[in-house]
């Protein structure tokens, strides 16, 4: 018995330590399943010596982990919240990083024939018209945001759709698993899309309407609110994040030939 | 089905070539449920014995609340100790929030009633036993709770190995406290989310089995270790 006691202690006990800096950073699902992560952190850690730990949420909860403190930086996809961030003085400005687009996925079969319409708005009446299943995040992520805008350019309420409007609340993979299950339409991130395993009977049907291009930003969290932030870590990643290496990496990342992300960061 | 087979096949790709990425996160997985187990028995065994010896007038609600608890929903406490965790909670500037600490907190908590509920079951019949002998001898209460713990050893192994089947297969709890960090708080069970997220089913049961897998493990080391189930023994 004892040794049982004394065999997990020193298994418990025994634990990794850590090299050069660490911060975190909120980002949103959309930019951690479009891979570029896994391109950009490993280089980070190469020029900066920096471990960027990062935290995958909604853009919701992102801001929400922001204005607690509780991360050092958040990269996001949604201008009104991020707006209102800065308002609220929890964080000191945000920097555009890059951008990527927002493509309508559907059954192969089109039911609702949306692949030949021209706005995003038009493609988004004829779902809403032919009652067409559609699978909404529902979980008040950028993505999400996005979505309810369009259907109000469209002139539609979404507070107001039959049971074929599914809001899954959940995160861009799992509602694509379930748009794929249920043979439905839904609004994804062009990287999530071209990322995402599951694919099953499921296609790209619409992008393109300048309307759906989806701005990436970096905010910083406030020092004021928050002293214990690593500012001078988070102004070092800013730095990195809009210099030539960065854009050449972000410019040149590419799934199955396709490029995902433009970068438009306004160098100093 | 396809994907059952392809996640058996690519389980067992990654456990035969060692995958690097694998060991971390199974490691880390052990580390936390195994740490979690610690802290647990260490309140939950002591406080089901004293349950056991003593008499006093909020016992039987205190065990009512221990029984229910063992349902207590993970997410809920995860939530709750983000909550006190996060900067501009009570506990913020300890800085535990996102760590594998804050993890073993969550499911510290959410095994210590399953531990205490169980152990205080075996522990009071063991009592009913020893009653009146250990009053006889006139022995303290530190040492009645001592001679319980030892002589149910084995029960009490059942109820420990019990908690730490939760924590090792929980979720919600430790994805909210711990974030899913890559190389510094994903764990098996966070990962097979996350896979499951990105549509990769086949890597998702993988995980998967090798999570069921390294529970059947820790079973049977504990066990050995224990020397319980062996011949002239029980």
């Amino acid at each position: 018995m004892k040794s049982v006691i004394a065999a997990l202690s020193a298994l418990v006990i025994a634990s990794s330590v850590h090299a050069g800096e660490v911060m975190k950073m909120a980002v949103t699902t959309s930019f951690n399943n479009s891979g570029l992560a896994d391109i950009l952190l490993p280089e980070i850690q190469k020029d900066l010596d920096l471990e960027v730990q990062l935290l995958v949420v909604g853009t919701g909860q992102a801001l929400k982990l922001g204005r607690a403190g509780d991360v050092d930086a958040i990269l996001v996809h949604s201008r009104k919240a991020e707006d209102k961030f800065i308002a609220e003085g929890y964080g000191p400005y945000r920097r555009e990083i890059m951008y990527n687009d927002f493509v309508f996925i559907g059954p192969k079969a089109d039911g609702a024939k949306i692949a030949d319409e021209v706005t995003a708005a038009g493609a988004l009446r004829k779902i809403a018209e032919a009652e067409a299943m559609f699978v909404s995040r529902g979980d008040d992520s950028g993505t999400h945001k996005k979505e309810l805008s369009l259907w109000a350019s469209a002139d539609l309420d979404s507070d107001g759709f039959g049971p074929w409007y599914k809001a899954v609340g959940a995160g861009m993979g799992a509602s694509l698993n379930t748009a794929a299950g249920m043979g439905a339409y839904i609004m994804s991130d062009r990287a999530s899309w071209l990322n995402f395993g599951n694919k099953g009977d499921m296609a790209l049907l619409y992008a393109g309407d300048p309307v759906l291009f989806n701005q990436y930003a970096y905010l910083p969290v406030s020092v004021e609110k928050h002293p214990h932030v690593k500012a001078k870590l988070a102004k070092q990643l800013e730095a990195w994040l809009v210099s030539d290496r960065a854009k050449e990496l972000i410019d040149t990342y590419k799934i199955n030939g396709e490029t995902l992300f433009v970068f438009n960061a306004k160098q100093d | 089905m396809t994907d059952l087979w392809d996640g058996l096949s690519r389980a067992f790709w990654l456990v035969a070539t060692l995958d690097a990425e694998l060991s971390e996160i199974a490691l880390r997985s052990l580390q936390v449920s195994l740490g979690a187990l610690l802290v647990g028995s260490a309140i939950a065994l002591p406080l089901a014995a004293l349950l056991a010896v003593r008499r006093f007038r909020a016992r039987r609600a205190v065990i009512a609340v221990l029984n229910a608890l063992m349902g207590l929903p993970p997410v809920v406490v995860g939530l709750v100790v983000y909550v006190l965790l996060s900067r501009s909670g009570p506990f913020g500037v300890l800085g535990l929030l996102f760590t594998p600490t804050a993890m073993v907190i969550a499911q510290v908590i959410i095994i210590v009633p399953l531990i205490a509920s169980i152990a205080h079951q075996s522990l009071r019949d063991l009592w009913a036993e020893y009653h009146d002998l250990l009053i006889s001898m006139n022995v303290t209460q530190t040492q009645k709770i001592a001679t319980l713990l030892w002589d149910a050893r084995r029960a009490l192994l059942t109820a420990s190995l019990a908690g730490f089947g939760r924590a090792i297969g929980e979720v919600g709890a430790i994805m909210i406290v711990g974030g899913n960090i890559d190389h510094a708080t994903r764990v098996l069970t966070t990962a097979i989310a996350l896979e499951t997220g990105k549509g990769d089913f086949a890597l998702a049961l993988a995980l998967g089995f090798i999570l069921i897998a390294l529970a059947i493990f820790v079973n049977l080391t504990i066990h050995w270790l224990g020397r319980t189930e062996r011949e002239g023994r029980w």
